[in-house]
């Protein structure tokens, strides 16, 4: 494979937003003190905001923990439906938070996995409003290519179960999506350590988010900064283009096109 | 199916009651009498302790007395668990009784018709004031309580409640008598999206004894409240034994295997466990847990947060701040604050007496420090009303 073309600082594009870091935190599962840390030691520039979390100002406010300068993605978790999503996502324009929409339709509370027809229809409907819509879903290569045609900014598929740490899972599956879609790709669930993380950019995923994975390690700036090294290394390799991978350690020993060259000897 | 259980009196529903088509009692009921707490052995447990997913036979072993001695390993698990799915959140609430008016006679309840306690039942001013002086705590979610009268806290007065508390929380749960799905339904339009019953035991026989009269007398019609609190729409369904009504293994074995199919034919639905021992109650000091220590509750925590490790687990006021402190480390993820059990207290004008004695009265602030000072997070709401 040959290297990626890319603009001069490789920037991920998202709806009409550009960003640098290619890493998506999440806000989730830990602490709010440590928010800004976790940030910064995350180069991240995109934080996602779950908005049933967010307050309305009597005790700590999350939205208070985030630093300027950080593009807020609200998500629409805790909405079973399409027409929930829709709501919460509203709502979330209502209160400032921009216009950028994580859509999460789950309605499943074991697995927590994605429900795909809901949130393509939810994605139709708020791509429409002006939302850059970031859908979150189990990856599908039919339901990939419907959520570009209704509009989608990107597509997030799991790489396993929400929260599971249980890594890349779905590997083929994302790797399909890689070749197929045009749009960025970003991995969103399940990556539980640094070296996934770098793993499925070098697949030429465009960016990953996480949160578990850092909000239940011991450290939690200190996970977020090793996610970001791995994030930029799995960046610089795609780029790089990869090496060749021997499928065998040695040649066969009698190759079978030895005939060949057998029936030129004796013409 | 209600209709194939054997038709003793109190397994029979009463006029009016809505029977649900499903058969979720006879396959818990059948578990339940099939569980012998005492024919695990360390290898069960040890097998369940190591398993990925736990079994509902997993869930038997780490509940025996076999797994006392594991209890260490149970609680380091439930704790991995806990972080994994909810990470360092601890939701916090409060609950906020009505009335205290009750047509049943569960021998065991502080409200029981008959128990010689100040009656008293709050109009919609009274409700406002104390919803308001909650809200100034800095709560965002409720849970609101009555006793077990349909005449005196009527589905409308429940209802009026609720579309109050609409008003200064985002997160409205209830704990009152069983009804209908369509009540169920006009209660959710009303603001609510949370309902917890407790079934109390799940000895059908111990529950004839124990509930002599009123409709809490109809095991099936209880058992069945969290699937029309489901069909009528609510969110989520919370699950619970009295611990120490019965064999308590027995009864935690069963409230799992109820919780579990539930979220098997709802996957939508939010589940909850609590987890109640028995408290003295005014006028019996003798109603206590009696076999059911804290170790023993732990064990129970910690196998429902493996057996269900979606679940979201309450640790109620009836126990003391210390095994709070510790339980909020192992499995629980909801913790109630600045609790009040009697009616009118939030504001200071108590006018009825309490269900219970509470153990933790702990105020809002401080169950907020404590859980800061554990490097857990507070967390006020956790859901949107949509």
């Amino acid at each position: 494979m040959g290297g990626v073309r890319k603009d001069a600082q490789d920037s991920l594009l998202i709806g009409k937003h550009t960003f640098t870091s290619r890493f998506i935190l999440g806000s989730g599962k830990y602490s709010l003190k440590l928010i800004k840390a976790a940030v910064e030691n995350a180069g991240a520039q995109m934080i996602t905001l779950a908005l049933r979390r967010a307050n309305r100002g009597g005790r700590e406010n999350i939205l208070d923990y985030i630093p300027e300068g950080v593009t807020l993605l609200p998500n629409t978790s805790g909405a079973r439906t399409a027409d929930e999503a829709i709501k919460i996502a509203r709502l979330a324009r209502t209160l400032g938070c921009g216009d950028f929409v994580k859509i999460e339709v789950i309605r499943d509370t074991k697995y927590l996995l994605p429900d795909n027809y809901e949130t393509l229809k939810a994605t139709d409907v708020l791509a429409k409003e002006g939302f850059i819509v970031m859908p979150y879903m189990y990856p599908d290569l039919n339901v990939a290519r419907d959520l570009v045609n209704a509009g989608a900014a990107c597509v997030m598929p799991l790489a396993a179960p929400i929260g599971s740490n249980r890594g890349i899972q779905a590997r083929e599956f994302i790797r399909i999506l890689v070749d197929e879609i045009d749009l960025p790709i970003i991995v969103d669930a399940g990556i539980g350590r640094p070296s996934q993380a770098c793993e499925v950019m070098e697949m030429g995923v465009a960016a990953v988010m996480a949160n578990t994975a850092i909000a239940t390690a011991g450290d939690v700036a200190a996970m977020a900064e090793a996610f970001k090294k791995a994030i930029e290394a799995g960046r610089a390799a795609y780029l790089s283009g990869l090496g060749r991978v021997l499928e065998d350690a040695a040649a066969a020993s009698s190759p079978l096109t030895g005939f060949l060259q057998e029936v030129r000897d004796g013409e | 199916m209600a209709n194939n259980v054997a038709p003793i009196e109190h397994m029979t529903y009463m006029d009016g009651m809505e029977a649900v088509s499903s058969d979720i009692l006879e396959r818990t009921l059948l578990a339940a009498g099939a569980y012998d707490p005492s024919r695990y052995t360390s290898a069960d447990v040890r097998r369940a302790l190591s398993a990925r997913e736990c079994s509902s036979e997993d869930f038997a072993a780490l509940l025996s007395p076999a797994a006392v001695p594991f209890l260490e390993e149970m609680a380091q698990k439930a704790r991995r668990e806990t972080r994994s799915r909810f990470g360092n959140s601890v939701s916090v609430f409060t609950p906020l009784y009505i009335a205290n008016y009750c047509e049943n006679e569960c021998v065991y309840c502080g409200f029981k018709r008959g128990n010689a306690i100040r009656r008293s039942r709050l109009d919609a001013e009274e409700i406002e004031r104390e919803m308001k002086s909650i809200a100034a705590s800095g709560l965002e979610e409720v849970l609101i309580l009555t006793g077990e009268s349909g005449g005196m806290s009527s589905v409308a007065y429940i209802g009026e409640a609720c579309g109050i508390a609409r008003k200064y929380f985002r997160v409205v749960g209830l704990e009152i008598y069983p009804v209908n799905s369509a009540d169920y339904a006009y209660l959710h339009r009303c603001g609510a999206d949370f309902v917890t019953i407790f079934q109390e035991t799940y000895d059908t026989e111990r529950y004839r004894v124990l509930h002599p009269g009123g409709r809490k007398r109809i095991f099936p019609y209880r058992f069945y409240s969290q699937e029309r609190a489901l069909v009528g729409g609510m969110r989520g369904v919370g699950f619970a034994a009295l611990l120490g009504l019965a064999d308590f293994r027995k009864d935690a074995f069963a409230t799992g295997i109820h919780a579990r199919l539930i979220q098997k034919k709802y996957p939508h639905a939010e589940i909850s466990f609590s987890c109640p021992r028995l408290r003295p109650i005014i006028n019996n000091e003798k109603i206590r847990p009696k076999d059911v220590g804290e170790a023993e509750l732990t064990q129970v925590i910690a196998a429902y947060r493996l057996f269900a490790p979606f679940a979201n687990i309450t640790i109620s006021s009836r126990e003391n701040a210390r095994f709070r402190d510790h339980a909020v480390n192992i499995a629980a993820t909801k913790i109630s604050a600045g609790v009040d059990v009697g009616i009118g207290g939030h504001s200071g004008r108590t006018s009825g007496d309490e269900q219970f004695e509470i153990e933790d009265g702990r105020s809002v602030d401080e169950i907020y420090n404590m859980l800061i000072s554990q490097g857990l997070q507070p967390v006020m709401s956790e859901y949107l009303y949509v």
